[in-house]
C-alpha cells in the first residue's frame, strides 16, 4: 500500500522541486541578491546580535523612594581637636624682631620679617597718614572707582625698582600668582613647573587647566630632558605646535627649600626651546642681590629676558598684597583677564602707603641692608653647619633656611619638641606647615628666617639653643 | 466664674500673647518684596546687536589698515623674538583693541580721596584716543554712586578710623606670618567672636580677601564625587572655588526654584554621571544680593528645598550683609529665617564695613574644619590690624554696642535712600532691574555707545557712576549700576536724579513700556518727600 503512494509523493516532490529550480532561473538577478541578503540579515539578528536591554523607566514611586533613601555625607568630616591648627599660639602685640608670648620676650626667627619693617615707625606714620586721607578700605574693584592714586604710585615705583615698563598690584599675596598664571596659560598650553614650588603657584597651575610637566626640583637636566621630549613631539606636528604656548614656572628663591634656581641656564634654554619665563620672587625680593633686586641681580642676568616677575608685599616689604612686573605687553593683559585683579576689591590704601615707604627705605643709597642680610645669612649658615646633627637646606646667602634632623630621626614630633624647647629658652621658631594635598610634600622641617637686625650674639644664642635642643631630642 | 468664661479668658490670653510676638516684627517697616526684570524691548535688542556689528566691522577694517601699515599699531610689542608662539591670539584682543579702548576712559577711573559719598575723580586726558592717558592735575568733585559703601563707613574721620590708627601704633601694619604659625593675634579672635554673634552663628573665621575666601575655601568643603548646584549669575570667585574643588558643577537658572528642584531630583535619582554612584553630598551655592541684577535670592524656598532633599546651602552675602534687613544682618534678617538653616554663611567686609576681607560662619565643627584645611589659613599672611579694627568698630556701631543709635540710623537711612531713589527712577520711565529693597540699582542702557555717553555726561554733571557692558553682562544688557549709600543725603540723591533725568533725555534711556515716561519736574515731589521723611 505504501510504495505506490510513496512513488507518487516523491514524483510530486520532485516536480515541485524542479519547478522551484526553474522559477529560480527565471527570477531577476537583483531579486535573488535581495532575498539572500534578507536571509543573511535574519541569521545575523538571530545568532550574533546581543539583546539590547530595554531602558527601564522609573515610576514616580521608585523615584520618591530613591530620594527618600539617599543619605548625604556630613558637610565636614569629624575634626581632631588636638590638631595643631586648632591650638595655635595667640599673640597680642607687634611681631617684630622680638615677640612677647605669655609675658616673656623671645627672639623671633619665625616670621617673614626679613628687613624688620614690622613696627618700623616711618612706615607706621605713612600708614596713619593714609588712613587720615583715604579711610581704611577702598570700597570697590579697580575698574569701579577702586583705583586710588596711591595704587598708581606704588605700581610705578615697583616697576621702576625693577627697571621694567609696568607693574600691577593685587590685594592678596596668595591670589597674585594664582590669578596670573591662568590669565596667560589656557587649556592647550604647556607649563614646565619645578616640583618644589609654593602651594599658591600650584593652585595657579591647577586653575589654568593647562598640560603640566613637572621636573625635579632645581634639576636643570630633568628640565632639558622634558624640553627635548616636547621638541621631538612638536616636530611631528609643527602646525599644532605653533599654537601651543609654553611657560616655565619657577621661583627665584624656593620657599620650601631655600635654594636658588639656576637662572642663567634657564634663560639660555628659553631661546633654544622658545618658552616664556614666569618667575615668582616672593622670598628673594628684598633679600637677595646687592640692592635687593632678587635673583636676576644675583646671577647677573638681564632682567628684561624674564617675561614676568611676580612677588609679594607680605614678606620683606612688611605690608599686605602682591604684585607683578614686566613689559607693558605682558602686564597690561592682566588688567582685563586676571580674576584676582578685576573681580576683587583693590588694596586698602594704607597698605599701599606702607609698601611705598618700605620701598623708599630699600632704595636709600647707603642703607646697606641687603649686603648685611646676605652677610649674616652666610655667617648663620656656617654656624648651623658647625652644629653637627642638623641638615641645613638652603643657600648660604639665603635668609630662609630649613633645618631638619638627619634621616630617620626627622619626625614632626621631634621637631615640635625642639620648637617648644627653644621657646622656653627665649627663641621663637616654627615648623613649616603644609597642607596634605601639596603636589610634592616636602619633608618635615623647621623654617628659620633671619631678620636683618639680629646681632651676632643673638645668632650665636640661637645656635647654642639649637645645639642643646638637639642633644635633648636625640638622647 | 463659669468654666466657659475661664476657658475663654485663657484663650484670649494666649491669643493676645501670640499677637505680642507677632507685633515684635509688626512694628518694623513692612517690606514690599517686589522684584522686576522688565523685558528688553525688541527694537532695543535689534539696535544693540546692530551697534555691535557696526563696531566689529569697523574694528576689522581698522585691523586691516594696521596690518597693511596704513595705520600705526598702538598696542605694545612682544620683546621676545618673532619665532616665539604669540602670547595672545589675535581674536582674544580684538575686543580690547577695537571696542574697549574706544571707551577706556570710563573704566578704571582713579580717585584721589576717600571713597565716601563724595569723591574726587582725577581727570585724565588722552591725545591719542585712549591709548595713553595723562593726568591734567585737576580733581573733579563728584557724588559717588559707584563705590560699595552701603552703610557709609568709608570715612577718614570718626571712631572707626581712630581705632584703626591706634591699632597701627600698637600692632604695626602686618604680621608677616600665617594663621597656622605666628599670625594668630587676639584681635582676630575678637573679630571672629563678634561676627559670629552678629550673624547668630556658632563660630566664624575671617580672611584677608573676599575673593580668596570663596576661591580657597570651597575646595575644603567639597571635592570629587560631590555636586555643586550654582546659580547661573554667581560671582566669579564662587565659580573659581567650585572649579578648583574638583566637584561636578550644575548651574540652575537664576532664582528659578522649579529648575533647582528638578536638578536636585535628577541628581539624586540618577547619581553621578557614568558610574551612577550616589552623590556624596550636594551643595547649593547662591548669593544674597546679586551685584549685577540687584535681585535677592528666594531664601525661604531654597531652605525648603534644601531640607526636603537633604542638600547643603552655601550663601554668599557679599553685597547683602549690613545692607539688607531691618537690623542689617543680611538676607537672613530680611526673610526672617533661622540662621541655623544655612550651613555656610559667607560674606565680605569690603562693602558695608568699609574695610577689606571676607568671613565664613556656621557651626563650630565646620569652622574648625576650615581652620585646619583652608589654603588661606595655612599659607597666607593673616589680616592686618587696622583692617580688623575698622571692622570691629563698624560692627560695634551697627550692633549698637558703642552706646549710640548710629548703626540703626545708618541702616534706616540706607533703606530710605534706596526706596526714594528707585521709585523715582522707575516713575521716570527707566527700566530698573532688581528687588525694590536692594541697594544695587541697575538701570538698563542696552546700546554700547550709550555706555560711554552716560558715564561721561553724568561725570560732567558731577555724578560718578559705574557703567558695565559685555562681557560682565550679556551682550544686549549693558547697564548703569548705582550703589546707594547711607552716606548720601537727600540733596545728593536729588542732584543725581536730576542728572539722570537730563542724561536720560539726552541719550534716550527711557525704555520702559510698563510705566509712562516722565521728566523729573513732572514727578509729584511732595509724595516722595513724605515717604522719605517717614
Amino acid at each position: 500500500m505504501g510504495s505506490p503512494v510513496n512513488r507518487d509523493d516523491i514524483a510530486r516532490l520532485a516536480t515541485d522541486f524542479y519547478s522551484l529550480l526553474e522559477s529560480f532561473k527565471q527570477t531577476p538577478f537583483y531579486h535573488l541578491i535581495f532575498e539572500i541578503f534578507l536571509i543573511l540579515t535574519v541569521l545575523w539578528l538571530v545568532c550574533f546580535r546581543k539583546p539590547r536591554p530595554i531602558a527601564k523607566k522609573l515610576t514616580e514611586k521608585e523615584k520618591q523612594e530613591l530620594i527618600d533613601e539617599w543619605q548625604p555625607e556630613p558637610l565636614v568630616p569629624p575634626v581632631d581637636t588636638n590638631h595643631p591648627a586648632l591650638n595655635v599660639r595667640v599673640l597680642d602685640g607687634i611681631v617684630g624682631k622680638t615677640i612677647e608670648i605669655d609675658g616673656r620676650k623671645s627672639l623671633n626667627f619665625a616670621t617673614f620679617n626679613f628687613l624688620n619693617f614690622v613696627g618700623n615707625q616711618r612706615i607706621a606714620d605713612k600708614a596713619i597718614q593714609a588712613v587720615q586721607k583715604y579711610g581704611v578700605g577702598s570700597c570697590g574693584p579697580r575698574g569701579f572707582y577702586g583705583t586710588i592714586d596711591i595704587h598708581l604710585e606704588l605700581e610705578e615705583r615697583l616697576a621702576r625698582f625693577f627697571n621694567f615698563e609696568e607693574g600691577i598690584i593685587y590685594s592678596y599675596g596668595f591670589s597674585t600668582i594664582a590669578s596670573i598664571i591662568p590669565a596667560y596659560s589656557k587649556r592647550n598650553d604647556i607649563l614646565f613647573v619645578d616640583e618644589g614650588i609654593h602651594y599658591a603657584i600650584q593652585k595657579g597651575v591647577e586653575a589654568s587647566r593647562s598640560t603640566v610637566k613637572w621636573f625635579r626640583h632645581n634639576d636643570i637636566n630633568d628640565l632639558e630632558r622634558l624640553l627635548a621630549e616636547q621638541d621631538k613631539h612638536d616636530k611631528k606636528n609643527p602646525k599644532k605646535a605653533s599654537t601651543i604656548r609654553r611657560f616655565l614656572i619657577i621661583e627665584g628663591l624656593y620657599m620650601n627649600y631655600g635654594d636658588i634656581c639656576p637662572l642663567p641656564r634657564m634663560v639660555e634654554l628659553k631661546y633654544k626651546y622658545k618658552y616664556r619665563i614666569f618667575m615668582d620672587e616672593s622670598v628673594s625680593f628684598g633679600t637677595i642681590g646687592q640692592t635687593g633686586r632678587g635673583v636676576t641681580e644675583y646671577h647677573n642676568v638681564d632682567r628684561q629676558k624674564i617675561d614676568l616677575i611676580s612677588s609679594t608685599l607680605e614678606y620683606s616689604v612688611g605690608s599686605i598684597g602682591g604684585f607683578a612686573v614686566g613689559s607693558s605687553f605682558v602686564i597690561d593683559h592682566q588688567r582685563l583677564s586676571a580674576q584676582g585683579y578685576c573681580f576683587s576689591a583693590s588694596l586698602p590704601p594704607l597698605l599701599a602707603a606702607a609698601a611705598i615707604e618700605a620701598l623708599n627705605i630699600m632704595d636709600e643709597e647707603n642703607s646697606g641692608l641687603f649686603e648685611t642680610l646676605m652677610d649674616k645669612s652666610k655667617r648663620l649658615h656656617k654656624k648651623l653647619l658647625d652644629i653637627k646633627g642638623y641638615r641645613v637646606l638652603g643657600e648660604d646667602i639665603s635668609p630662609l633656611k630649613h633645618l631638619s634632623l638627619a634621616n630617620s630621626l626627622n619626625t614632626i614630633g621631634r621637631l615640635e619638641y625642639i620648637v617648644e624647647f627653644a621657646q622656653t629658652r627665649g627663641i621663637t621658631i616654627t615648623i613649616a606647615r603644609y597642607l596634605n594635598d601639596e603636589h610634592h610634600l616636602p619633608e618635615p622641617s623647621i623654617r628659620l628666617i633671619l631678620n636683618v637686625e639680629m646681632t651676632d650674639e643673638e645668632l650665636e644664642f640661637l645656635c647654642t639653643v639649637l645645639q642643646e635642643a638637639l642633644v635633648k631630642v636625640t638622647a | 466664674m463659669s468654666p466657659k468664661t475661664a476657658i475663654n479668658q485663657k484663650m484670649n490670653k494666649s491669643f493676645s500673647s501670640n499677637l505680642k510676638t507677632k507685633c515684635a516684627y509688626e512694628n518694623e517697616p513692612k517690606y514690599q518684596d517686589h522684584e522686576d526684570f522688565e523685558e528688553t524691548p525688541t527694537w532695543a535688542a535689534v539696535v544693540t546687536v546692530l551697534g555691535y556689528a557696526i563696531l566689529s566691522a569697523l574694528g576689522w577694517l581698522r585691523d586691516f589698515l594696521r596690518h597693511i601699515g596704513f595705520e600705526e599699531k598702538k598696542t605694545a610689542h612682544d620683546p621676545n623674538p618673532k619665532n616665539f608662539v604669540p602670547l595672545y591670539q589675535s581674536y582674544e584682543c580684538f575686543y580690547t583693541r577695537n571696542l574697549y579702548t574706544r571707551i577706556r576712559d570710563v573704566f578704571n577711573q582713579p580717585i584721589a580721596s576717600v571713597a565716601g559719598a563724595k569723591v574726587h575723580i582725577m581727570e585724565r586726558i588722552s591725545d591719542d584716543f585712549n591709548w595713553t592717558f595723562k593726568f591734567s592735575g585737576k580733581k573733579i568733585p563728584s557724588i559717588n554712586l559707584g563705590s560699595y559703601n552701603y552703610l557709609g563707613f568709608a570715612e577718614n574721620q570718626g571712631p572707626c578710623s581712630e581705632q584703626a590708627i591706634k591699632s597701627i601704633e600698637k600692632y604695626g601694619v602686618s604680621t608677616c606670618s600665617t594663621r597656622h604659625e605666628l599670625g594668630n593675634q587676639r584681635y582676630m579672635q575678637e573679630l571672629e567672636t563678634l561676627m559670629a554673634e552678629y550673624l547668630n552663628a556658632e563660630d566664624c573665621i575671617a580672611f584677608g580677601m573676599g575673593f580668596a575666601t570663596n576661591a580657597l575655601n570651597i575646595p575644603t568643603l567639597v571635592g570629587q564625587g560631590d555636586l555643586i548646584l550654582s546659580d547661573r549669575l554667581n560671582h566669579i570667585s564662587l565659580i573659581l572655588g567650585a572649579r578648583l574643588s574638583g566637584a561636578t558643577i550644575c548651574p540652575f537658572n537664576h532664582n528659578d526654584m522649579k529648575d533647582l528642584e528638578s536638578q536636585l531630583r535628577k541628581a539624586i535619582i540618577s547619581g553621578q554621571p557614568r558610574t551612577c554612584r550616589p552623590w556624596k553630598k550636594i551643595l547649593i551655592i547662591v548669593e544674597g544680593v546679586y551685584s549685577m541684577e540687584g535681585s535677592l535670592c528666594k531664601l525661604p524656598e531654597i531652605i525648603e528645598l534644601k531640607k526636603k532633599y537633604k542638600a547643603y546651602l552655601y550663601m554668599d552675602e557679599a553685597h547683602s550683609i549690613g545692607a539688607i534687613g531691618s537690623r542689617g544682618r543680611g538676607v537672613v534678617d530680611y526673610w526672617r529665617v533661622d540662621p541655623n538653616d544655612i550651613d555656610v554663611h559667607m560674606g565680605t567686609f569690603t562693602k558695608s564695613f568699609g574695610s577689606a576681607g571676607g568671613y565664613i560662619a556656621g557651626k563650630k565643627a565646620l569652622i574648625d574644619h576650615i581652620r585646619i584645611y583652608s589654603h588661606s589659613a595655612c599659607y597666607s599672611t593673616s589680616m592686618s590690624a587696622p583692617v580688623c579694627y575698622q571692622i570691629i568698630s563698624a560692627l560695634s556701631i551697627i550692633m549698637g554696642r558703642d552706646g549710640t543709635n548710629d548703626g540703626q540710623q545708618r541702616i534706616q537711612q540706607l533703606a530710605c535712600n534706596v526706596r526714594y531713589f528707585r521709585r523715582q527712577l522707575v516713575d521716570m520711565g527707566f527700566i530698573v532691574y532688581g528687588n525694590d529693597n536692594s541697594p544695587v540699582v541697575p538701570v538698563m542702557i542696552f546700546m554700547p555707545a550709550k555706555i560711554a555717553a552716560v558715564n561721561r555726561e553724568m561725570l560732567k554733571r558731577g555724578c560718578a557712576v559705574v557703567t558695565v557692558g559685555f562681557p560682565a553682562t550679556l551682550l544686549t544688557e549693558s547697564r548703569v549700576r548705582f550703589c546707594i549709600s547711607a552716606g548720601h543725603t537727600k540733596e545728593m540723591l536729588d542732584h543725581a536724579l536730576k542728572a539722570m533725568d537730563e542724561v536720560g533725555h539726552l541719550v534716550s534711556l527711557r525704555y520702559s513700556k510698563q510705566k509712562p515716561h516722565r521728566r523729573w519736574i513732572e514727578l509729584d515731589r511732595a509724595d516722595y518727600d513724605k515717604e522719605y521723611l517717614s
